[in-house]
């Protein structure tokens, strides 16, 4: 076989009832096809894509992107894919620390894990050295687990492992990675407890072959120049200095930060909540994915993780806290027992509205230690509100909890919303990125007007990103222009911006075709009704309103008909085809 | 989205980029809708079948700006290459289009932000708003201009001109409008409240684009108020500040400047190295053209002026700094506030001029209109001692 640049060439089969691994070299059009990442994982989910998330031959996919372990920056991301236990439909999350590059640099392009052990394993993979074995860690926390093992595993290597919300049967379950890094939404984590496995480790020690270093480094050195120019990255108050969180000011100023669980979009609490007081207070320094020059992630003076923007915003306003330390703590705890931190803060919430009850330190805490003993508050927000009778409480789409930005103040973010292949999810369109953070223009965010094919670009590009595997973050700056030419340096497939989007085009409505063959349709691509009935929180010169209902199920019709479905929502015949995906 | 093509159509014509009535922009949601009849948008409609865009912005720019692309396009058949920092930042390079097909402007935009087509015009794009497509097509011809002027300037130095170059530059430098000398009236200093401040900088905005010292969106502006500096922010037209600027304390004590200009971090160094209280930063083409004109021909750094220039250089007395956009550790934000705490003005090299005032930005209004003049002078003054 004609050895590849970029990729590998060899994706890893590891079978958990025989024990069994075996390499495949997929035919190098399914690499132009999907690149890899998300695109090669959906790939590998589609023929399985309906099995029940605990059927052994449901795999969990673990891929890596043709640009892991080069110096295209940010670059060091993988998937993480399968059925979601939470929401019934596709599931990928973006995961970073070390994870693609140990994959790659290990020979691998992706990791296709199927079968059930026994007993409760781990997998050691070492190159091209794979080992199964039994673990004593189940029922141990995340933090356990990297305790114990960090120190026997060689240097560098990644480190994945569940927590005992997976195991108890959450489907609010993450993955964690590498300690500070999780694959955290729609229950992946439980899936690998479906396969009794508690962790991977993946060390490689092998260099990708480039193509053309000079492009790459060329290609390289605008994106660097792109992102040293972008305020949100690199500048005075972007993610660099101060981690995601420093959006918390801004969702608040825009009155977006949804408050109450939804019911209100101004937290009053929020300027001695925000970054600059957790800076003040922890200490916290840089860190970020291998690969990384941007390095969001922080960590505080006593080593604790810090929290992301979204796990702020949820277990300050959305549950009625202000107690700055109660959210390190409910972050560590989530993490701990492995569970998503964005759906934990919004089942907290519905919970809190249902009841009216609200949360001392101890009960809060409490609550989260009881979601991963996997009762009824463990299932999520929907099932919570569904079991309490009040499903009208539970602020999901498609049975996933809303992150911390409120659609009533960003139109395109709730089109975005309802029609994510995931669900209740800002990654897939993020419109933040214009209708917030003016990047790459701004657009009017309290109107439709072109926001249905924005999103649809959008979504087709955060695909291709997915699949290359880069950092969505960097496309505040950068843009498909610049990826294209690092991934021909690369690969030395000629590409540009726009045939990646294509790609991402195929990638996405994959996604569609396998969530249509899970029962979804248009009822499924829908909001709760509370944005269509309350208003959020008006104020400082804004006027948050109810959306229009009406005017929202046209943007949906538009979507529908630029994406190639049909009216219901439900892929076509002919755009399947044209897609290559029959 | 037509009344947003109608809109930026407008915009190229206020901003003499393009004549009126000239400019085809079209945008697209579910349907294509262009901001006039034309027969060339059956061709054009093609690029939005072969490419994911949601706009796409046409034009044959104004005098003398087309004669300049279609000379360059002559000199550069394939591809231009300014070595401004719009350039370098954002657009690369500039390909150049022989035929005026969808699918071969199309192809073009493949693979850059706008291309040229010899004759016809100028094609750019948005996959958000045309927004995206007026910047590029604007900063495409500010970039050409700045090369076409520097190129001629180059060679002049270097004894290389032809005769041709020698008419194209003679009847393009007839066709530049006069410079404007007087400056507008400014609200007066000193600015106490949050309101008069930024009403102050709405007006000064307008200003700084009407007399042409800045194109599309590329310029920034801020007031200190307190411990607060309220700055415009990231790609906001200095002619529509009204409700894009941000206040960012100077404490640390909140992020309100995640969506402030790139700029944020040199404006508040500068204000913390001295008692100005207003900035205006403008791209007026001639101060940028002598920002990077340099006799050393010789120098080692040459090809990097913009990040390894060691000479202290001047346009008559106002500092040259080299500096990219931003942040990073070659960013303006290193080199710039030192130069302009001492002297209230500063030149980027390739990138623009940033000015300050004590009380008001009348003071920073003149000194940027002064020296874009100076520079003017300057530069044709420099060619003609070398011609």
């Amino acid at each position: 076989m004609t050895k590849l640049f970029g990729w590998t060439g060899v994706v890893l089969h590891i079978d958990l009832t025989t024990g069994q691994a075996t390499r495949e070299h997929p035919d190098p059009s399914v690499y132009r096809a999907f690149l890899g990442g998300k695109g090669l994982a959906g790939h590998y989910l589609r023929p399985h894509a309906t099995r029940e998330t605990d059927d052994p031959a449901l795999p969990l996919l673990i891929f890596a992107g043709p640009l892991n372990a080069t110096i295209a920056p940010t670059s060091g991301r993988a998937t993480i894919m399968s059925r979601s236990p939470l929401t019934g439909g596709i599931c990928d999350d973006s995961v970073g620390g070390r994870l693609g590059t140990q994959l790659k640099r290990a020979g691998y392009d992706g990791l296709v894990i199927t079968g059930r052990s026994d007993v409760p394993c781990g997998i050691e993979i070492s190159d091209g050295d794979v080992r199964i074995s039994g673990t004593d860690l189940w029922g141990r926390t995340s933090d356990r687990v990297f305790d114990r093992l960090e120190s026997a595993i060689p240097k560098g290597a990644s480190l994945a492992c569940i927590g005992p919300a997976s195991e108890n049967g959450s489907p609010l379950g993450s993955i964690l990675v590498d300690r500070r890094h999780a694959a955290g939404r729609g229950g992946l984590g439980m899936v690998m407890a479906a396969k009794n496995l508690k962790h991977f480790t993946i060390k490689g020690t092998g260099k990708v072959r480039v193509h053309d270093k000079n492009g790459l480094k060329e290609a390289r050195e605008e994106i660097l120049r792109l992102t040293a120019a972008s305020p949100v990255l690199l500048g005075r108050h972007g993610f660099s200095c101060w981690g995601t969180g420093s959006i918390f000011d801004l969702m608040d100023s825009r009155r977006m930060m949804p408050t109450d669980n939804f019911r209100r979009t101004r937290f009053e609490n929020a300027a001695s909540l925000n970054a600059a007081a957790y800076k003040k207070r922890f200490s916290p320094r840089r860190h970020g994915c291998t690969g990384c020059h941007i390095m969001c992630k922080k960590i505080a003076d006593d080593g604790r993780t810090m929290p992301e923007f979204e796990t702020m915003s949820h277990f300050t306003a959305l549950v009625g806290n202000t107690d700055m330390e109660l959210v390190m703590e409910a972050n560590e705890l989530c993490n701990g027992l492995g569970l998503d931190t964005i759906s934990a803060g919004s089942t907290l919430a519905c919970l809190r509205e249902i009841t009216g009850r609200d949360f001392t330190p101890e009960t809060l805490l409490d609550g989260i230690r009881e979601m991963a003993r996997g009762g009824d508050l463990g299932q999520g927000a929907l099932h919570l509100a569904e079991t309490m009778g009040r499903p009208d409480a539970a602020m999901t789409v498609k049975g996933m909890e809303l992150p911390a930005y409120d659609p009533r103040g960003a139109y395109g973010m709730s089109l975005a919303y309802a029609v994510s292949t995931r669900g209740g999810c800002h990654l897939r369109a993020y419109p933040i990125s214009h209708e917030i953070l003016r990047k790459p223009v701004a657009t009017d965010r309290f109107s439709f007007s072109g926001k249905a094919r924005i999103i649809k670009i959008s979504e087709d590009m955060n695909a291709a990103v997915d699949s290359l595997t880069a950092c969505k973050f960097t496309f505040f700056a950068a843009s498909l222009e610049e990826y294209a030419k690092a991934f021909t340096a690369v690969t030395g497939v000629d590409m540009t911006g726009f045939e990646l989007l294509e790609i991402g085009e195929r990638i996405y409505y994959n996604e569609r075709i396998m969530n249509a063959a899970n029962g979804f349709d248009a009822a499924d691509d829908d909001l709760p009704q509370r944005f269509f009935t309350e208003p959020g929180t008006s104020g400082g010169g804004v006027d948050i309103r109810p959306l229009d209902r009406e005017t929202f199920l046209e943007a949906r019709r538009s979507y529908y008909f630029i994406r190639g479905l049909d009216e219901d929502g439900l892929p076509t015949e002919a755009k399947t085809r044209e897609l290559e995906l029959d | 989205m037509k009344s947003l093509c109608e809109k930026y159509a407008a915009k190229l014509a206020a901003q003499r980029l393009a004549d009126p009535g000239e400019p085809l922009i079209g945008g697209l949601d579910a349907e294509l809708a262009w901001n006039r009849e034309d027969p060339r948008t059956a061709e054009l409609a093609k690029v939005f079948d072969l490419l994911s865009i949601n706009s796409l912005v046409f034009s044959r720019p104004a005098e003398p700006y087309a004669a300049i692309i279609d000379f360059l396009a002559s000199r550069h058949p394939e591809t231009i290459r300014p070595q401004d920092t719009e350039t370098r930042t954002f657009l690369h390079d500039i390909p150049v289009c022989r035929e005026f097909t969808g699918e071969a402007v199309a192809a073009h935009l493949k693979k850059r932000k706008s291309v040229i087509i010899p004759g016809q015009g100028i094609a750019s794009f948005g996959t958000v708003t045309p927004e995206q497509g007026f910047v590029f097509y604007s900063s495409t011809i500010f970039s050409c201009f700045v090369l076409f002027f520097s190129e001629y300037l180059a060679r002049a130095r270097a004894g290389t001109l032809d005769d041709e170059y020698r008419e194209v530059f003679a009847s393009v430098s007839a066709g530049l409008s006069d410079p404007c000398t007087e400056p507008p009236a400014l609200a007066a200093g000193p600015l106490e409240t949050e309101d008069q401040a930024l009403a102050a900088m709405a007006e000064a905005g307008r200003a700084v684009v009407g007399y042409g010292l800045v194109d599309s969106f590329f310029g920034n502006i801020s007031c200190r108020l307190n411990d607060v500096v309220h700055i415009s922010q990231t790609g906001s037209s200095l002619d529509e500040l009204e409700g894009c600027i941000d206040p960012c304390p100077m404490d640390g004590s909140a992020t309100t400047g995640l969506t402030a200009s790139s700029e944020l971090s040199a404006h508040e160094d500068v204000y913390r190295r001295s008692d100005y209280r207003c900035i205006l930063h403008g791209h007026p083409k001639f101060s940028v053209i002598m920002s990077m004109d340099c006799a050393r021909i010789d120098c080692p750094n040459r090809g990097q002026c913009h990040i390894k220039c060691t000479e202290c250089r001047t346009m008559d007395g106002v500092p040259i700094v080299p500096g990219e956009v931003g942040t990073g550790p070659t960013g303006l934000c290193n080199t710039l506030p030192p130069a302009m705490a001492r002297t209230g003005a500063a030149l980027v090299h390739g990138h623009g001029v940033f000015t300050a005032g004590a009380t008001d930005f009348n003071e920073a209004f003149i000194r940027l209109l002064d020296i874009e003049n100076r520079s003017r002078q300057r530069y044709f003054e420099t060619v003609k001692a070398h011609e």
